[in-house]
């Protein structure tokens, strides 16, 4: 759902540098408690999570660096710092430490009642404020400057949206993980973006993908032996995304290239039919008949497209010869009309 | 002159990094002007539009609308910004985007009603997009596009109207269709402050004329000042030196 804000913003990489800057903030928040109370590990998850968005929107402002570059070395840092924690941990004499690696690429069968619960809250809250500040939202993803300009705090709704998906990517973690989170952040927005052109059907249509991907992907793994939820749930939407891309009726693949064909043999059929029209000006009775030889000269003629032609009544064919029909006439006059008036 | 002043600079500088882009530029607008301002490219003309509005941050000095800081008075002024400054594959129609518009004096939360759908319609008749309304904006011509953001900016109901080339990219249709609504403006009284490129077309579009290059050079009524004299002075070989000066 919140993804649909990072993909318009075009800061699809954003969700990847949050949950990887969260690693450390689990791994710091385990070796201060030293339990694995999961909701004492996300609060570390959000509050380095935040802490490296912050950084990287620090960076892009105060060096000349691009935001791309920023989000790699974020990314990578936080993640390297995680990693060298977590080994860190290990080395230690600490019964509570294993499955901290589960953060990694999670492990849906790890949620407890609380987890769920607490992921239920979150979500109702988001959906809250999303439809209280909808109006804001659309337009400062639309247009930030001009939004300046009618008076309303940018930084603010800036700060309100990434705070959100801050926290929908640290609740994830324990599904999806660190590393496959933003696969789930993108890839329901992206696929809901191929079906719609209005704001609100995409953000519906892509909680409604994440949801169908996070329950299939649940049931998959589920019913077969060790296959561990999170990957499986973020090939599933994957497939959602490779659906979409073929076959959305407007920005598909598929129906694209088929218009293109179309289009093609229409434009090839007007120009045999412009050809002939040309050839029979010079006669005074239009259906004159002529031999399909003259038509060799033309480099777009071949026997398919005089058939199609014949089909649609514009030509009529005797032996070696062709005329135009009246209806044929007509269509050429009109196509070549058209043409000159562009 | 016995109007008022709608738009006053004071010692108005901006910088990116160490370099100066407006150096001290002092600016009256008077009432009721349609006015260009003309200048080579990176002469700050952008840059000019961008911090009255306070999108951008001055090193230094103060604009006033009216007599009073910009700050108390947004709901008096309307922006246009340059089209190319938005992504136009955003999921939404033309009649959403004019209804945008509203969103300043609905203010927090609230969401647009009727009348605020009302208002984007006749804007966008204004405009000769009413065909349109329910087209996806990426399926709109520049042109259209242009014509959009101008009926997002007739819906604010502002008295002065700042537009960044709006121009821009359009034909030859679009450019008349769009002179004659700024013309209306200037006609119900309103000031109207547009970027703009084309220099043959001043004396034909504008009755003010204010040329900028980092200082500004003059402004002023188009027919005593935009003379050959200060054309040099805006984009002649002088520029340069003033620059480093």
């Amino acid at each position: 759902m919140l993804g649909s804000f990072a993909v318009l913003r075009k800061q699809s990489l954003l969700g990847d540098a949050i949950s990887h800057a969260a690693l450390p903030g689990i791994a710091i928040a385990f070796l201060l408690t030293g339990a694995k109370n999961s909701n004492i590990l996300l609060l570390g998850a959000l509050i380095s999570g935040l802490i490296g968005t912050f950084w990287i929107r620090g960076i892009i402002k105060k060096t000349h660096l691009k935001s791309d570059t920023a989000l790699g070395l974020i990314l990578s840092l936080f993640f390297g710092f995680g990693m060298l924690l977590l080994t860190f941990i290990q080395k230690q004499p600490n019964a509570n430490q294993a499955g901290l690696d589960k953060y990694l690429f999670g492990q849906a069968a790890t949620l407890l009642i609380s987890d769920v619960w607490l992921m239920a809250i979150v979500t109702s809250a988001c959906l809250i404020v999303l439809l209280l500040f909808w109006k804001e939202f659309k337009i400062l993803l639309f247009d930030a400057d001009y939004t300046k300009t009618l008076g309303f705090n940018t930084k603010f709704i800036d700060i309100l949206i990434t705070s959100f998906i801050v926290l929908a990517i640290v609740l994830g973690l324990q599904t999806v993980g660190v590393v496959l989170m933003s696969a789930m952040l993108l890839a329901p927005a992206a696929a809901a973006r191929q079906w719609t052109n209005s704001l609100g059907v995409m953000v519906a249509l892509a909680a409604t993908f994440g949801a169908c991907s996070g329950v299939m992907g649940t049931a998959i793994s589920a019913s077969q032996n060790n296959l561990s939820t999170g990957p499986v749930i973020v090939i599933v939407a994957g497939i959602f995304v490779l659906i979409s891309f073929i076959f959305s009726p407007s920005r598909g693949l598929l129906f694209k290239q088929i218009r293109f064909i179309k289009n093609r043999r229409d434009l090839e059929l007007h120009k045999t039919l412009a050809f002939m029209y040309n050839i029979a000006e010079t006669h005074e009775d239009i259906s004159h008949p002529h031999t399909i030889k003259i038509l060799n000269n033309f480099q777009g003629y071949t026997k398919n497209t005089l058939k199609k032609l014949v089909d649609k009544q514009y030509v009529t064919l005797t032996g070696n010869t062709w005329s135009l029909t009246e209806l044929g006439y007509q269509k050429a006059a009109n196509l070549y009309n058209q043409q000159n008036k562009e | 002159m016995n109007k008022n002043i709608a738009v006053k600079i004071d010692d108005l500088t901006v910088a990116y990094n160490y370099k100066p882009v407006l150096w001290d530029i002092d600016l009256e607008i008077p009432e009721g002007v349609l006015m260009a301002i003309v200048g080579p490219n990176g002469a700050g003309k952008s840059t000019l539009i961008k911090s009255i509005l306070d999108i951008l941050k001055p090193l230094a000095g103060s604009v006033s609308i009216y007599g009073k800081p910009y700050k108390n008075q947004r709901h008096l002024v309307a922006y246009v910004p340059q089209k190319g400054s938005v992504d136009w594959d955003f999921p939404t129609t033309a009649l959403d985007v004019v209804i945008m518009g509203t969103y300043g004096s609905l203010g927090w939360i609230k969401r647009p009603k009727q009348k605020e759908k009302k208002a984007a319609l006749e804007a966008l008749e204004k405009v000769g997009m009413l065909a349109f309304k329910n087209r996806q904006i990426s399926q709109l011509s520049g042109g259209q596009q242009q014509r959009i953001f101008l009926a997002r900016a007739l819906v604010q109901n502002a008295s002065i109207y700042f537009m960044d080339e709006p121009f821009q990219g359009v034909d030859a249709t679009t450019e008349v269709a769009i002179i004659n609504i700024l013309k209306e403006l200037r006609k119900a009284g309103k000031t109207v402050i547009v970027v703009h490129h084309d220099l043959q077309t001043v004396p034909e579009y504008f009755d003010w004329v204010t040329f900028l290059n980092v200082k500004k050079i003059a402004t002023g009524p188009v027919k005593d000042i935009f003379n050959d004299d200060n054309l040099t002075k805006t984009y002649g070989i002088n520029y340069k030196v003033s620059i480093q000066g």
